[in-house]
């Protein structure tokens, strides 16, 4: 399985409202990031959750943002940052 | 099955709460729903009585102490850290730990960085090498609080991260589950392996603080 993005691109998180179960945060929704690392192909939990199979398999990423970016009034130090995992159908370059 | 419910955190909010308090109430709701699912399985023969009694006491007997005996090892060895930190899964299956279905991410602290664990969406937590998570783990406040202010929740832990090393914290959303290697403490490079896990807390491997100094 091939994946659309490598570590270091800069990517968006989509900014669309879905109902079910999602597991990309809202916070992190319309933000952008850079790809720490390409995690691999995984099951879907949009489906798998419902008692489906899964498939096809989602490539999965692990994104690092700015906490500055996240949060526009974060307290903390310019460099903190946050990870967390996102599928590839919920990524779009910036 | 998934770990994950449907209780979708938008942490654009703070909270009053602290970490450490127990100021939320128990869910009615979901042990009702745990009730009826665990008896429906019962009756339609899925599981038996005795496979769920089994499958708990498993779970309860991993303790925090096998992360300790992991990262101890990681210190002492640094073939077997690269090998932790690089390819998690295969790395600890040598201490009789089975991941699957998730993947084992190990994150490393160094002068530079300070890594925490948090799940937003629930309670994700590397149950397999350190067994059933702290009551605040779970609690919606450290979930929320933890990506929003991470600086304070972890001085609330009495952990002060100075300004110049970078706190990353890991939202354990998917199918992933993070172990922090903490930094091994200062002198201590005449200890033996097996003394080196006393250091090695529980909450330092989630990065709510730091290993124990001896002597502090």
């Amino acid at each position: 399985m091939d994946s659309k993005f490598s570590p270091g691109d800069k990517v968006r998180v989509m900014e669309r409202s879905q109902p079910g179960h999602v597991r990309t945060p809202m916070y992190v929704r319309g933000k952008s990031g850079v790809i720490e690392r390409i995690v691999g192909p995984q099951p879907n939990p949009e489906t798998l959750a419902y008692g489906q199979s899964g498939l096809p398999y989602k490539m999965l990423y692990r994104v690092n943002f700015s906490q500055k970016v996240l949060w526009p009034d974060y307290e903390g130090e310019d460099n903190d940052s946050l990870e967390i995992e996102i599928y590839e159908h919920w990524l779009e370059q910036v | 099955m998934s770990e994950h419910h449907h209780d979708h955190l938008n942490a654009t909010h703070t909270h009053d709460g602290k970490p450490i308090q127990n100021d939320e109430p128990p869910s009615i709701e979901a042990e009702s729903l745990e009730t009826a699912v665990r008896e429906l399985l019962m009756e339609k023969g899925v599981i038996t009585a005795d496979e769920l009694r089994g499958a708990i006491e498993t779970q309860e007997q991993r303790r925090p102490e096998l992360g300790a005996k992991i990262i101890a090892r990681a210190w002492v060895d640094e073939d077997f850290k690269q090998k932790l930190l690089s390819h998690g899964d295969m790395a600890v299956r040598s201490f009789g730990v089975d991941m699957k279905p998730t993947e084992l991410c190990v994150v490393e602290n160094t002068e530079e960085v300070h890594n925490l664990v948090v799940c937003t969406l629930c309670s994700c937590y590397p149950r397999a090498i350190l067994g059933i998570p702290p009551a605040w783990y779970k609690r919606r406040d450290y979930r929320s609080r933890a990506v929003r202010e991470p600086r304070s929740v972890l001085s609330e832990f009495g952990t002060i991260i100075s300004e110049d090393r970078q706190v990353r914290v890991h939202d354990s959303n998917a199918d992933l589950r993070y172990l922090v290697l903490p930094r091994r403490p200062p002198g201590t490079d005449d200890w033996s392996e097996e003394d080196l896990t006393e250091l090695i807390t529980r909450d330092s491997m989630i990065g709510v603080s730091e290993a124990i100094t001896p002597g502090e």
